[in-house]
């Protein structure tokens, strides 16, 4: 670091605000998935004061997320290296802060964070490495907003935080490797995956698969994902078209490969491969360029204090974010010799990124699946009919409280953005919904209760 | 087996394991997490934090999203 270490201090007191927690890092890292505990490994190791902040229950994202009920062995089962990463990650002297979104920028050098109980601190750094992963792409077509009709990465997710899902039929559609993924994770848990429909065509995947072969670490993945999904009836060039039922999902009608199929199920997971989130990155003022967050070689956005690492800047997978993530935190720390070494890694891990983009670009057939009353925004019950009269994402905001909610047009501005080619406004703080109180922030606060990683891993 | 927790969904107590999500712990009890400004029942489209479709109050706490937060023995959960 270019700055002498301060003295360990959780919690002083800042004198403008009495009661309000206040914490100093050298290294400050939001997010705590793959990319982010990369990041926070490699800051830690090399002496940084670094701290891991994540609005999830507990470290690891979506990919490794861990339901609080996993074993170590459940971890050593997934890829990418999950258990030595979190064996690092708890021997390191790393400040936790679960349960905890980063909402606005409290000064130059201080980010405001608010825990799910209300509790508010400003964290200040020298260094910021904005980790924030990816979500789902979702696109709307009639009953999309039934209950049971979610992600694919969500029912996953659900599961892991306990959904029975044992003999529950699924059907999976969208597009991305996310999906066959999903449906063997399903599987081995005792669901019925009815069918598994890949909007992107045979021809536009095949390059895709035959580029498996160049990309060491995925065969084996891309195997695993085959052999457990072998009885799974997989459609490419297929798509859903509506979803059925009263108050809950009973039914879907698919486009198969041109034809119209009407299947029973109790889950529809359906996500349109993933969109990085920036919305932190671009509230920061890092420069944003299609839909991603620009980097220079040692993951520095426009911004010169702070990195971003991982789906943030363009979707690429574990394997890349992991490098990108480390890359971050050593040259976070002024570790540019053990950054530079894990340069050609990333430049091969980008090549497969570009491949995995093309493969599952989506098709054009796909902007008529809304019809006039679908709802496009679920925050504020817009309908895509009312949206689609406006020129701009601006003026549908102004005039129909599109993309005005609690989200903030995180799900339906992905969709316009493809369906309209709409591209969002600027962000601006809050990027979360919060109470005004947390805003003026002058309401006594009690710390966050900090979870070092030294004990388990496993918080709040 | 770890020991089950109880919580309250709209005042009605339930057995979940620990570990289990606010969200999976409504979808248990056999709710939708809250109705949407047109009317509809809704539940979690993304179950990652983003989407707020799995809001419900939390031990008072309105608006909580409920796919975050885990379970803890006699939490009160209301749906809408």
């Amino acid at each position: 670091m270019t700055t002498p270490s301060h003295p360990r201090s959780h919690a002083a007191p800042d004198s403008r605000a009495p009661g309000f927690a206040s914490l100093d890092f050298e290294v400050l890292v939001v997010g705590s998935g793959p990319a982010g505990i990369a990041t926070a490994v490699r800051a830690s190791e090399n002496g940084a004061r670094v701290c891991l902040v994540d609005d999830n229950p507990a470290a690891g994202g979506q990919i490794w997320r861990d339901s609080g009920r996993d074993s170590g062995k459940a971890h050593a089962a997934h890829g990418g290296g999950e258990a030595m990463w979190r064996k690092r990650l708890a021997a390191a002297k790393i400040d936790q802060l679960h349960g905890w979104s980063v909402f606005d920028q409290a000064a130059p050098g201080t980010v405001r964070a608010q825990s799910h109980r209300g509790e508010i601190a400003d964290l200040r750094y020298e260094k910021l490495i904005v980790a924030t992963g990816a979500r789902e792409r979702f696109l709307p077509f009639p009953g999309w907003t039934l209950p049971n009709v979610m992600g694919a990465g969500a029912l996953q997710a659900m599961v892991k935080s306990g959904l029975p899902i044992h003999g529950k039929r699924v059907v999976l559609a969208g597009s991305g490797p996310l999906l066959l993924a999903v449906a063997a994770s399903l599987r081995a848990a005792g669901a019925v995956v009815v069918r598994v429909c890949e909007q992107a065509s045979l021809s536009q995947l095949a390059p895709f698969a035959l580029s498996l072969a160049a990309a060491p670490g995925k065969i084996l993945e891309g195997l695993r994902y085959k052999a457990a999904t072998w009885n799974v009836p997989f459609h490419a060039s297929s798509w859903p078209l509506r979803a059925s039922g009263d108050e809950v999902l009973r039914s879907v009608e698919l486009s198969i490969n041109g034809k119209t199929v009407s299947v029973e199920c109790d889950y529809l997971a359906c996500g349109f491969h993933l969109v990085p989130n920036i919305e932190l990155a671009a509230m920061l003022g890092c420069r944003v360029e299609n839909g991603a967050v620009s980097v220079d070689e040692w993951q520095r956005t426009s911004q010169p204090e702070i990195y971003c690492a991982g789906e943030p800047t363009g979707i690429g997978g574990l394997e890349i974010s992991l490098l990108e993530g480390q890359i971050a935190g050593l040259a976070a720390v002024g570790k540019a010799g053990l950054a530079r070494e894990l340069f050609s890694a990333r430049t091969k891990m980008s090549r497969f990124a570009a491949r995995l983009g093309a493969a599952f670009a989506l098709r054009p057939e796909l902007r008529a699946l809304p019809q006039y009353d679908t709802l496009l925004c679920r925050c504020e019950d817009v309908p895509y009919g009312a949206v689609r009269r406006h020129q701009s994402w601006r003026s549908a905001k102004l005039h129909t409280r599109c993309g005005m909610g609690p989200c903030q047009g995180r799900i339906c501005g992905a969709a316009t953005d493809f369906l309209l080619g709409w591209s969002a406004d600027s962000t601006r703080p809050p990027i979360l919904p919060v109470p005004i109180a947390s805003l003026a922030a002058s309401q006594p606060r009690r710390e966050p209760d900090f979870a070092n990683a030294t004990t388990t891993g496993n918080h709040l | 087996m770890p020991e089950p927790i109880q919580v309250f969904v709209n005042g009605s107590p339930l057995a979940v394991e620990p570990g289990c999500s606010v969200a999976v712990a409504i979808a248990i009890a056999g709710r939708s997490c809250r109705t949407s400004v047109g009317g509809q029942a809704r539940g979690p489209l993304c179950a990652m934090g983003i989407c707020f479709e799995c809001r419900a109050t939390v031990n008072g706490s309105a608006h909580a999203r409920t796919c975050q937060i885990r379970c803890e023995p006699a939490m009160e959960i209301e749906t809408t």
